[in-house]
């Protein structure tokens, strides 16, 4: 898996979040052993994410990435966004509608936009896009903001 | 539930709670959770670290709560009685909300429930909604899950 991160605008600190701040866009392109691989660290071994013919024969173009894993790289893009080790416990909740399919060896990016801050948490709205498409949709993340 | 009477299999037993599913929560585990979803901080991979930044030893991702709580997932999608068509099954939406963040050589115990089966015949679709509720050993509620699947022609 490559892991690559906009370096474009200089990221805001969480201190300085307001309603309209951008986080900054994590992008990543998951290979085609991404679903294998997933599948053993989670344990959901359902075929459309690890055999080929199998999926075809459902009507999918191949193997698909599993909406969880795509949820993950949303989760990480928002402890990433707060950085440094007490990240993990920043994220409070999340939440996703997941759209269409998303596959491997397609890059798939995550934007982030700060919705409301609100004594200290982070509301966030969070979109994932692959080749166009939404295939997280109706992210809503709430963080807890370091002090 | 709007299922329609003529041709709906016996009703989903919505609310059923499922036997509570303990689940071990080891280094690796953490480990090969955190490289398969890409997280690079070191407290998910790096027991010195994780111990610097005041954890009592590897630190689980948020989403690694698919692992402790999926476990008792699996019960309620296969639970005969629920009447799940897997091979018809999409996920449609998952929200977790957090307590704390789970470490290494904890025990969590996640309770499944069946909260809301919806047909939407218009397009028929049936929507399962289950419950995750995960607690750790010391009663602190760690993680509940909202796990929505949609069946696709399965009225």
């Amino acid at each position: 898996m490559s892991v690559e991160r906009d370096d474009a605008p200089a990221p805001v600190p969480p201190a300085a979040w307001e309603a309209g701040t951008d986080l900054p866009t994590v992008t990543v392109t998951p290979d085609r052993y991404v679903p294998v691989r997933y599948a053993g660290a989670s344990g959901d071994f359902n075929p459309i994410h690890v055999d080929d013919e199998f999926a075809r024969r459902v009507g999918l173009p191949g193997r698909i990435l599993h909406g969880l894993w795509t949820m993950a790289q949303v989760a990480r893009a928002q402890t990433e966004a707060i950085g440094g080790p007490d990240a993990p416990a920043a994220l409070r909740s999340l939440s996703v509608e997941f759209r269409g399919m998303a596959v491997p060896d397609e890059e798939i990016s995550v934007t982030s936009k700060v919705d409301r801050v609100e004594d200290g948490v982070a509301i966030v709205k969070v979109t994932a896009r692959q080749a166009g498409s939404r295939v997280v949709r109706n992210g809503r993340a709430e963080l807890r903001l370091p002090d | 539930m709007a299922t329609s009477a003529d041709t709906a299999p016996p009703a989903p037993p919505i609310g059923k709670a499922y036997p509570p599913l303990v689940y071990a929560v080891g280094r690796e585990k953490i480990r090969e959770f955190a490289r398969a979803t890409g997280e690079t901080n070191p407290v998910h991979l790096d027991v010195a670290a994780a111990r610097a930044a005041g954890n009592a030893d590897l630190v689980a991702p948020p989403m690694f709560a698919v692992v402790y709580a999926g476990e008792a997932l699996g019960a309620g999608l296969f639970d005969p009685e629920t009447g799940i068509d897997m091979d018809r099954l999409v996920h449609g939406a998952q929200a977790f909300t957090w307590g704390r963040p789970v470490v290494a050589g904890e025990e969590i115990t996640t309770v499944l429930s069946l909260d809301e089966v919806r047909h939407v015949a218009s397009v028929d679709l049936t929507h399962y909604v289950f419950g995750s509720r995960s607690t750790a050993e010391d009663g602190t509620v760690v993680s509940t899950g909202r796990w929505s699947n949609i069946v696709r022609g399965a009225a």
